[in-house]
């Protein structure tokens, strides 16, 4: 067992990469300058095959080769050679003194508190095994030419390893230490290869051509498996690949039932860099980008400049497609020192959101200022959280027409295209939705929130989850309401919330009407495919029936029903 | 001598890439570069050195270079935070 952190299901051989022996040769036999001319060797050398690994990496892996770039550095460092070199002196041999230098380092990053540098610790592990691989006169680990087909077991796995790697020959990595963001688990998760880490002792455990198979999902890992195992895992495997292959084809298409009707399906990101992962997969166009990193995790306000350029990649990412931002939504819930905000005891209900933006103003200006400035690099919806009344709705666009008079005068461009819209989570606002309407340019109906406000269901308390239920006949009432009195106006519905991507609530939710989901950058294609196999007109139909009926459970049970 | 704070505004901090270009830059200037956080001084032209101040986002770092070429470093260092290291 271990964490799957790439999903896929791997079968075959195991090749098991050793690590170098504990035991390095201490005292040095060699006199001092014999020991610097055995490190400067090996220095030039590994700097040598680093380069050339960088080189090819460029060519397969793109961005991923600047990270050789800093072992290359590490190679020519001064404080680590001013290190290694001292400890010559003192009669070590040239192995034992790079190892001593580049554990003093790596536990250095290995202890501080930030996941991302601790994980940077095994790569200047990485240049430290090169080295002494060379002076021990050990082969390096080379997995440029591999003679067939294997799981690859190791300690960790290393930026020259998966560089060089024989893409075509791995079915999966495996290994012992790392956590979601250690080098592999980026690494597999970009090359689409099953992989499990922090199997702990994996390497001492499996041996080379050991028969084995894993679940790169629930990091379930069964080694010499029964011809039933092997079975089961094999249909599974033949499944998966199916599915991928096939819904892969409808990443360039459109949105449509078979009658005819389109909608759009888009994603929910957390930072502009998820836009890459939401065109993947096939998004058209961000349906919710949460602001809050910008805010979270520090002790200043972003400025306007960095909000702006956050806001402006995620806009070009996705151009010609819309991105719907959605402005600072945080309550006391959330630790941020600088916005001063109370611990409250209901903070759902509290002070946040578009009520502390209403309040501190020059806060949401700023942020709005952002947003209008980076609207002229591609298609940009801004979208208010929290709204319960007519008057946040007038006051929050009456702060933005502030900001875009102060953008004319400075002679700041602004698209005349931004929309502007609200999200319906609080059902006070669902229930005049059409008066509303009047106002916006597009509802996006937040579930998550809705739900909790409409059941009374805290939805972090576990002991009452069972009653958080998305089937429940009030919450669908007042959505189709929402769709219902959007449209009377001329504008689109969209929903961003966990029920947008469930497949069992699709075709009511499509045969309501509503126009835009937008969900997991995952689950697009997914959605995209039911919707393709679906009749609106018949759907449209199954409304009214399924609104009639009485209780969740049932409404559940008749829409998987209708959905296989 | 020239000193000045800059604001990190990458999302991941100085990680690898941002702190092997901070490197390079200041491995190519004749003038001793050093950069201070937390009244604590780091060799920036030691990508160890670099790494192990774990600078994250939102810090601010102080950037000392003392040489003969120091304006035209501090011009390089200036451009790379200005361009967030290209991210």
């Amino acid at each position: 067992m271990g964490i799957g952190v790439s999903p896929g299901i791997a079968i075959g051989k195991a090749l098991v990469l050793k690590e170098i022996p504990s035991n390095l040769p201490k005292q040095s036999y060699h006199n001092n300058e014999e020991e610097n001319q055995r490190l400067d060797k090996c220095l030039s050398t590994v700097r040598h095959q680093l380069e050339n690994i960088r080189v090819e990496a460029e060519a397969k892996l793109g961005d991923m080769a600047q990270i050789l770039d800093a072992q290359i550095l590490v190679t020519q460092d001064e404080e680590l050679l001013t290190f290694v070199r001292g400890k010559l002196k003192e009669g070590l041999t040239a192995e034992a003194a790079v190892y001593d230098g580049v554990e003093f380092y790596a536990n250095l990053l290995a202890n501080m508190d930030n996941d991302y540098m601790r994980e940077r610790a095994a790569d200047i592990r990485d240049v430290g095994q090169r080295m002494i691989r060379h002076l021990l006169g050990l082969e390096q680990s080379n997995l440029t030419h591999l003679t067939e087909s294997c799981i690859i077991v190791a300690h960790d796995l290393t930026p020259s390893d998966t560089a060089t790697m024989d893409q075509e020959r791995v079915l999966g990595f495996v290994t012992d230490i790392g956590g979601r963001t250690s080098h592999t688990a980026i690494m597999a998760r970009t090359l689409e290869i099953p992989a499990i880490v922090g199997t702990v002792d994996g390497t001492s455990i499996i041996k080379t051509g050991d028969m084995m198979v894993f679940d790169g999902e629930s990091g379930e890992l069964i080694l010499n498996p029964s011809e039933e195992t092997l079975k089961v895992y094999s249909a599974k495997q033949k499944q998966d690949r199916e599915n991928k292959a096939r819904l892969q084809t409808l990443k360039e298409q459109p949105s449509m039932t078979l009658d005819g009707r389109k909608v759009i399906v888009a994603a929910n990101i957390g930072t502009p860099k998820d836009c890459e992962g939401a065109l993947k997969h096939g998004a058209e166009g961000v349906g919710l980008f949460r602001t809050e990193f910008l805010y979270l995790n520090r002790d200043t306000l972003p400025s306007e400049e960095e909000q702006f350029q956050a806001y402006k990649a995620a806009l070009e990412a996705m151009a010609p497609n819309s991105v719907i931002i959605r402005t600072l939504d945080v309550g006391g819930d959330k630790e941020i020192p600088y916005l001063g905000l109370a611990k409250e005891s209901n903070p759902f209900l509290g002070y946040r959101a578009i009520r502390v933006c209403l309040r501190q103003t020059e806060i949401f200006k700023t942020q709005l200022r952002a947003l209008l400035r980076a609207s002229v690099y591609g298609k940009l919806g801004i979208m208010y959280p929290m709204i319960s009344g007519l008057a946040e709705v007038r006051q929050a666009n009456a702060i933005l027409a502030v900001a875009k008079a102060e953008l004319a005068a400075e002679g700041i461009a602004v698209s005349p295209d931004v929309e502007v819209g609200i999200m319906i989570e609080i059902p006070s606002a669902a229930v005049i939705s059409d008066i509303l309407a009047k106002e916006v340019d597009f509802f996006s109906i937040g579930t998550n929130d809705l739900i909790q406000y409409t059941t009374a269901v805290d939805r972090l308390n576990e002991n009452i989850a069972s009653l958080y239920s998305p089937y429940h006949p009030g919450v669908l009432r007042l959505v189709q309401k929402v769709i219902e009195n959007g449209h009377k106006s001329g504008i689109w519905v969209g929903m961003c919330g966990e029920a947008a991507g469930d497949t069992a609530l699709i075709p009511l939710l499509l045969g309501m009407g509503l126009d835009e989901f937008s969900m997991s950058a995952i689950s697009v294609l997914k959605a995209r495919e039911l919707i393709g196999q679906l009749n609106y007109a018949e759907t449209q139909a199954w409304v009214p029936e399924i609104l009639a009926m009485g209780t969740a459970e049932e409404i559940k049970e008749a829409l998987l029903l209708k959905s296989t | 001598m020239i000193e000045k704070e800059y604001m990190l505004t990458n999302p991941q901090g100085l990680h690898a890439r941002p702190a092997s270009l901070l490197v390079q830059a200041a491995t190519q200037s004749k003038s001793a570069v050093t950069l201070i956080k937390n009244g604590n001084e780091y060799n920036a032209k030691s990508i160890l050195g670099i790494l192990s101040v774990g600078a994250q986002k939102g810090d601010s770092l102080i950037i000392r270079i003392d040489g003969p070429d120091e304006v035209e470093t501090e011009n390089k260092i200036q451009a790379l935070f200005a361009g967030n290291f290209g991210e």
